[in-house]
């Protein structure tokens, strides 16, 4: 017998669906999710999957993220889907995408490019070049940042 | 097309007919040798932050302005330093845009004219962003190549030297993007141009070839720019060593040259085009730098919309 995914429906609240394996940290890390919040945030890993073989998936009771919000999991999840939920029921299923402009979430890998200036109040922002494969332009230097450079980027630390 | 109000950071920001407006100003500035102009500016404040070190862009820069009538304040090099006390940019910026009505900046660090326009709320003028744009100079060599060839397109230009670190040469191949030319890329395996602004110039459709030797195509070349190795930019001096005397221009290197060949040079060289060219015909690299004068002045008058006080 197929064993069954143990985790409950929610309610009302996000469900992020079809994250690569192993990625749903890096996720969390991105929408700023710590856990540390008051609603409940189930994280499910390395799960079974027709399309991926394996996937992760992660539900936020209680909180609608917005596309602005979740459009940022693209640069590492390309393929993640949002379901909103209300009472039970998926009210809208969206997929994301890479947004046109990306603040403040990587840093440019050129050293001698003005962002990464100490003691300057400045925010790293990147453009999207292309995207698949995934190509961001630094908006100050012009350097070009390739997609290993951004994963590895956002999964310092963790 | 206007420049009023606006910023000069990147020869990316410009179209061709852009390019063609400036020239037509700075030929009228060149048909009065610069002169009887101070009536431009005369009320008109320019600060010229020089983050690194300077002499030809920043004495070009404060030239023009004082010909148009202008009054610069600002800093230079070292001074930049102590001045600062540990200031960031930012801070900088807004303070000296309390007292001036434009910005010239030079800074070492990419990116920073940008980040600088950003913050400003005067017009920024880029004179020279890490290794990364120059685009007065990009200008400069443009009108250079108008004004000694009668024509930007249809030319076989080679650029000679750093080709990776020279930002002279970054502007420049952005703004030739603009013009039906031929660009040989001459330089050894370490310096080669990067492979982001290769791909910009494939996207713009330009036709360029890269080449080890100038034996190899000096023949062909309608203009040769030549550029100075910076020592400044390498990490590792053995590194500097290897190349620093890869190439030589002189006599015998110009001995298969088309008659009419320019060889243009930013300035300041240290060895790399040899005294004994310099009273040839080929050498038009200190004309270059009084046609930098022109360029800056029509630059200058335009970001405060006052071309019109420049009558041909």
């Amino acid at each position: 017998m197929e064993q069954k995914l143990k985790i409950d429906k929610i309610r009302d609240g996000t469900v992020i669906d079809h994250i690569p394996a192993g990625r749903a940290l890096i996720v969390l890390k991105i929408l700023g999710i710590s856990g540390r919040e008051s609603n409940v945030i189930t994280v499910a890993m390395n799960v079974k999957s027709k399309k991926f073989g394996k996937k992760d998936i992660i539900k936020i009771e209680n909180r609608e993220l917005t596309m602005e919000e979740v459009n940022k999991i693209a640069l590492i999840a390309p393929s993640a889907t949002i379901n909103i939920i209300r009472d039970f029921n998926v009210i809208e299923k969206r997929k994301v995408k890479v947004p046109e402009t990306i603040y403040n979430l990587i840093k440019c890998p050129n050293p001698r490019c003005i962002s990464n200036k100490e003691n300057e109040p400045i925010t790293p922002i990147f453009h999207l070049k292309s995207e698949s494969p995934l190509t961001l332009v630094c908006n100050y230097c012009g350097e070009i940042i390739p997609s290993d450079w951004v994963v590895k980027s956002l999964t310092r630390g963790l | 097309m206007t420049l009023t109000g606006k910023d000069l950071i990147s020869t990316k920001d410009l179209t061709r007919e852009d390019y063609e407006y400036i020239f037509e100003i700075t030929k009228r500035i060149e048909g009065r040798n610069a002169q009887g102009l101070t009536h431009v500016l005369p009320d008109r404040i320019i600060a010229l932050l020089f983050f690194e070190p300077s002499t030809r862009t920043r004495l070009s820069f404060s030239t023009a302005v004082k010909r148009l009538g202008g009054e610069t304040i600002g800093f230079s090099g070292e001074e930049a330093t102590s001045i600062m006390k540990g200031e960031n940019l930012a801070d900088t910026i807004r303070v000296v845009e309390q007292y001036a009505d434009a910005i010239v900046i030079r800074h070492p660090l990419d990116g920073s004219a940008k980040y600088a326009a950003q913050v400003a709320n005067i017009p920024v003028i880029n004179a020279g962003s890490g290794a990364e744009e120059h685009p007065t100079q990009a200008l400069l060599d443009l009108y250079t190549i108008l004004r000694e060839k009668g024509t930007i397109d249809e030319l076989t230009i080679g650029l000679i030297g750093d080709l990776r670190y020279s930002r002279t040469v970054h502007s420049l191949l952005y703004a030739l993007t603009n013009f039906d030319v031929t660009v040989y890329l001459i330089s050894p395996p370490l310096l080669k141009l990067g492979e982001s602004i290769k791909g910009h110039l494939h996207e713009k459709g330009v036709h360029f070839k890269e080449f080890d030797n100038l034996a190899d195509c000096i023949s062909e070349l309608d203009v040769l720019y030549v550029t100075r190795i910076q020592r400044e930019r390498f990490v590792h001096p053995e590194e500097y060593l290897k190349v620093k005397d890869s190439y030589k221009i002189n006599m015998k290197t110009l001995s298969n040259a088309k008659e009419n060949l320019i060889v243009m040079h930013p300035l300041p060289r240290v060895g790399e085009i040899s005294h004994e060219v310099d009273n040839t015909s080929h050498a038009v690299y200190f004309k270059q730098v009084r046609y930098g004068l022109y360029v800056r002045m029509a630059i200058l008058s335009m970001i405060f919309g006052r071309e019109d006080r420049i009558t041909g």
